[in-house]
């Protein structure tokens, strides 16, 4: 049976894991291989890096980032933080990463989707969406929710997943930083409503979250940071959690 | 052991190279015939589409290079698919290596295709992935998949049972991305290499 997947994310700046506390000031959770190699050993499905560094020479260090991640760890993992063209597309395929994220990229310039999908195949674009709800009416944010869009998400994902884009990607920004479980509605809208795999971000706290977000928001996987950089939940006990109350994971 | 990956137009070998160092071998990219006949090894990897990919093959006559081999030839992913007869990925005759057919998941209770992550791996009996553990998963990416047939070495369930492994005379296959799927994949990376 297919799996559902445990994706641990970790984002990076100057070359090291970082997160952010209450979205204020970055804390360091070390060096990005050492960690990724790990959550990889403890049973991690995918992992997701995104370089938040902001340098002129970003497909440089994205190249690089991508090189080091391909060469030391044995699992698919996805690169995102301000890829906006096909190049830079191009130069992460090429050293190693299995799938780009695109963002603020797709909001800008929605046919960027179409264009990846083409030329590298949809399964190589994940679409990340970060969104709010707001009265009733979940709209789609930028820049780590700084910024508002004019779109509303349930467009807005139905627009990415007719572009091409190979997976969704949804943080709610209302759950996020909060440990108290993923947007479980929101995501099984979503999942219902595309036929492309969605992954669920934002909210994850307890091995419970993880089991309510496959059962109820229907989610293919479930992407947390802090939880693991910090040792809140181990993977290997949160699969063994979820593999008892039915959910098919590899073990 | 002089190892070649078979250089095409196709996706991404580098995790292909990564994985093989990662075991301690040093494999070379070639398009070139006669490197690609002498090695001890050959992988076809493979990501993309179907048609495209057989006639860029034919174009630089790697197709009639493909089916001289007499060395252990391992295909991944569309490598698998077109070592086979014939895809119904834009209507295409394949290599013919493995007389079976390579068809378009038909999702019938609203499946997602791409078929995208990790699922399990039935092994036949006495293949040549024999010391990989029964059940064990393995990572893919796909929409078309091989029919179950004479030459399956091990099957999976995704909207039907499909060929995630082949095995014939020489030529071994794999649906799955072994340089992707963690442990099992390297074991699968070592019993291929050890053939």
């Amino acid at each position: 049976m297919l799996a559902k997947r445990i994706i641990p994310c970790l984002d990076i700046k100057d070359g090291r894991t970082v997160k952010g506390i209450n979205f204020e000031g970055l804390r360091d959770a070390g060096d990005p291989i050492e960690l990724g190699q790990r959550y990889s050993e403890e049973g991690a499905d995918e992992l997701v890096f995104l370089d938040i560094t902001a340098t002129h020479e970003k497909r440089k260090t994205m190249s690089a980032l991508a090189h080091a991640i391909a060469s030391n760890i044995s699992i698919p993992f996805t690169i995102g933080g301000g890829i906006s063209s096909l190049e830079d597309a191009s130069v992460v395929l090429n050293a190693g990463a299995d799938k780009i994220s695109i963002n603020s990229a797709a909001v800008r310039n929605p046919s960027l989707i179409n264009k990846l999908a083409q030329e590298f195949g949809s399964q190589f674009v994940v679409v990340a969406i970060d969104a709010r709800l707001e009265e009733n009416e979940w709209v789609v944010y930028l820049n780590g929710g700084r910024l508002q869009t004019d779109y509303l998400l349930k467009e807005w994902v139905l627009e990415v997943a007719d572009r091409g884009a190979g997976e969704i990607l949804f943080t709610s920004m209302n759950h996020d930083g909060t440990k108290e479980g993923f947007a479980d509605e929101m995501t099984a809208w979503i999942s219902t409503h595309v036929s492309i795999p969605v992954i669920a971000s934002g909210g994850a706290g307890t091995a419970q979250h993880f089991l309510s977000v496959f059962q109820n928001g229907l989610a293919d996987a479930a992407l947390a940071a802090s939880v693991f950089h910090y040792k809140e939940i181990e993977i290997l006990r949160l699969k063994q959690y979820l593999s008892n109350s039915g959910i098919s994971v590899r073990q | 052991m002089k190892i070649v990956i078979v250089k095409y137009n196709a996706g991404n070998v580098t995790s292909v190279l990564h994985a093989l160092n990662r075991l301690g071998h040093q494999a070379h990219l070639s398009d070139d015939p006669d490197t690609i006949l002498r090695a001890d090894k050959v992988i076809f990897p493979g990501v993309g589409e179907a048609n495209t990919t057989m006639q860029y093959l034919r174009k630089k006559q790697l197709d009639q290079v493909l089916i001289q081999c007499q060395q252990p030839v391992l295909g991944i992913c569309l490598g698998m698919q077109l070592l086979c007869l014939y895809s119904e990925e834009n209507d295409t005759e394949c290599l013919g290596i493995i007389p079976q057919r390579v068809l378009k998941f038909n999702p019938t209770k609203g499946e997602k295709v791409p078929h995208i992550g990790w699922n399990n791996l039935h092994l036949s009996p006495k293949s040549w992935l024999e010391n990989s553990i029964e059940n064990a998963y393995a990572y893919f990416v796909h929409s078309y998949y091989v029919e179950l047939g004479p030459y399956t070495a091990a099957s999976t369930n995704y909207i039907n049972s499909f060929s995630s492994c082949l095995a014939k005379d020489n030529y071994f296959a794999t649906q799955f991305h072994p340089e992707k799927s963690g442990k099992v994949g390297e074991q699968i990376l070592k019993n291929f290499l050890a053939l």
